[in-house]
């Protein structure tokens, strides 16, 4: 009889090996190492120092950012922007970024939205500092890993670039950052976000928010060489990142970072 | 079985064939996987080299400047603006003097109050910073009529004019 031909025990092994076999993915068959990843670019790794003591809100970072990336002036979207706390005795925190800060702190008046503007009493002050804010180029980047067209991605060298070309619009990457650096280019109909000037690092100058900002309030550096002035501070010095328990490794650090900081 | 069975069948491979030719000319040759891996690292690589070839307006080069205004440079030098970038307040240089050939300089009021407007805030390096209160010190004023944003200690520019009501 051809019955015998494959009895029941021969049956289950034989689907037990091809169940196993159709279920590797195509991905895993390719050998692709964490070393072997690392070994991209071994020498640049781009990371970004705030130094939040020394900003005096002057907003000068955020207009050079505007003029040199050619994002629209007036229109209400920004690479990095300067964000004001202030916290009274009352232990309210108030912040504000009126423009993104691109004409700097110019009133004591605190923006308080809805409620309009706020006056503070110089009394009543505890604590208030600016943050200079701009995108962190995360290391675990939660915009990429949502984009569905492969239009935005992170570099070697460890920038997160958006491709104008092939962004279709679709904004997850934009609902998916936990910081809020990403924006719709309201002239280029693309997602759109900070570079750390690309084109200025790669040709061996620093970007323009940095090199606008008179107080050296912000630099830029390559972690990887251990004399880069950048990574000497961030190796050795106590320095913070922004929501640090959201797991995307941000590679933005601030010196001087205060808890109500968010 | 009969052919209707299979028809819908041979109809779905078709699309699935025009789409992957179709596919094959409108993606790309250097579109794929690189460095950063599947979830990072999937892009089209001649994007970077795009971003790469953006022009600078911005030189930010001290050299370059003072090269044709040693004048202003030197008299920048003494002053605690000396740290301020010149296109901070000139505007990118981008080609100057060829393209473009005259900088607008941003002499506004609001300009100034950036750093000098006064505000209680001891904990920022904003206090460090000689400041004034807008609505008191003569509101409605350009600070450059009195003020030499070059000059050495800008404060103590005598007025050139009589002072203001």
């Amino acid at each position: 009889m051809g019955f015998d031909v494959m009895d029941r025990r021969e049956f289950i092994r034989s689907t037990a090996i091809f169940i196993a076999g159709a279920s590797v993915p195509a991905a895993a068959l390719e050998v692709m190492s964490a070393k072997e990843l690392f070994a991209a670019r071994p020498d640049i790794h781009w990371v970004f120092l705030v130094d939040t003591t020394k900003c005096v809100g002057c907003g000068f970072c955020v207009k050079a950012c505007k003029l040199e990336n050619g994002i629209p002036y007036d229109a209400n979207v920004t690479r990095t922007w300067v964000e004001r706390y202030v916290l009274t005795k009352d232990g309210k925190v108030r912040a504000d970024t009126p423009k993104g800060a691109r004409d700097g702190f110019i009133t004591k008046q605190i923006d308080e939205n809805a409620e309009g503007m706020k006056d503070i009493k110089d009394e009543d002050i505890d604590k208030a500092f600016f943050v200079p804010k701009l995108c962190n180029q995360c290391d675990n980047p939660p915009c990429v890993q949502v984009c569905p067209v492969g239009a935005t991605y992170k570099t070697a060298d460890g920038v997160v670039l958006v491709d104008r070309t092939w962004c279709i619009g679709c904004g997850y990457c934009i609902m998916g950052c936990p910081y809020g650096v990403r924006f719709f280019h309201p002239v280029e109909h693309v997602a759109d976000k900070c570079t750390f000037c690309y084109h200025r690092i790669t040709k061996g100058r620093k970007t323009a928010c940095v090199e606008a900002c008179p107080f050296g309030a912000r630099d830029i550096g390559n972690i990887k060489d251990p004399n880069d002035p950048v990574a000497k501070v961030i190796m050795t010095q106590r320095v913070g990142v922004l929501k640090d328990e959201y797991g995307t490794k941000p590679q933005a650090f601030y010196i001087g970072l205060s808890k109500e900081v968010r | 079985m009969k052919n209707h069975v299979w028809r819908p069948l041979f109809v779905v491979l078709g699309v699935a064939a025009l789409i992957l030719a179709a596919r094959m000319f409108y993606v790309p040759k250097d579109f794929g996987v690189h460095d950063q891996g599947y979830m990072y690292g999937f892009h089209r690589l001649g994007n970077e080299q795009d971003w790469k070839d953006q022009k600078p307006e911005y030189r930010f080069e001290p050299e370059y400047c003072s090269g044709c205004h040693p004048d202003k440079a030197e008299e920048l030098s003494t002053s605690p603006h000396a740290i301020i970038p010149c296109e901070d307040c000139h505007g990118p240089a981008k080609g100057h003097p060829e393209d473009p050939p005259k900088l607008p300089i941003d002499r506004s009021r609001e300009q100034c109050m950036r750093c000098h407007a006064y505000l209680p805030y001891a904990q920022s390096g904003r206090s460090n910073i000689r400041g004034i209160d807008p609505a008191e010190h003569n509101p409605g004023t350009e600070c450059v009529i009195c003020h030499d944003p070059h000059h050495s200690n800008a404060v103590e520019t005598p007025h050139p004019q009589p002072p203001l009501p």
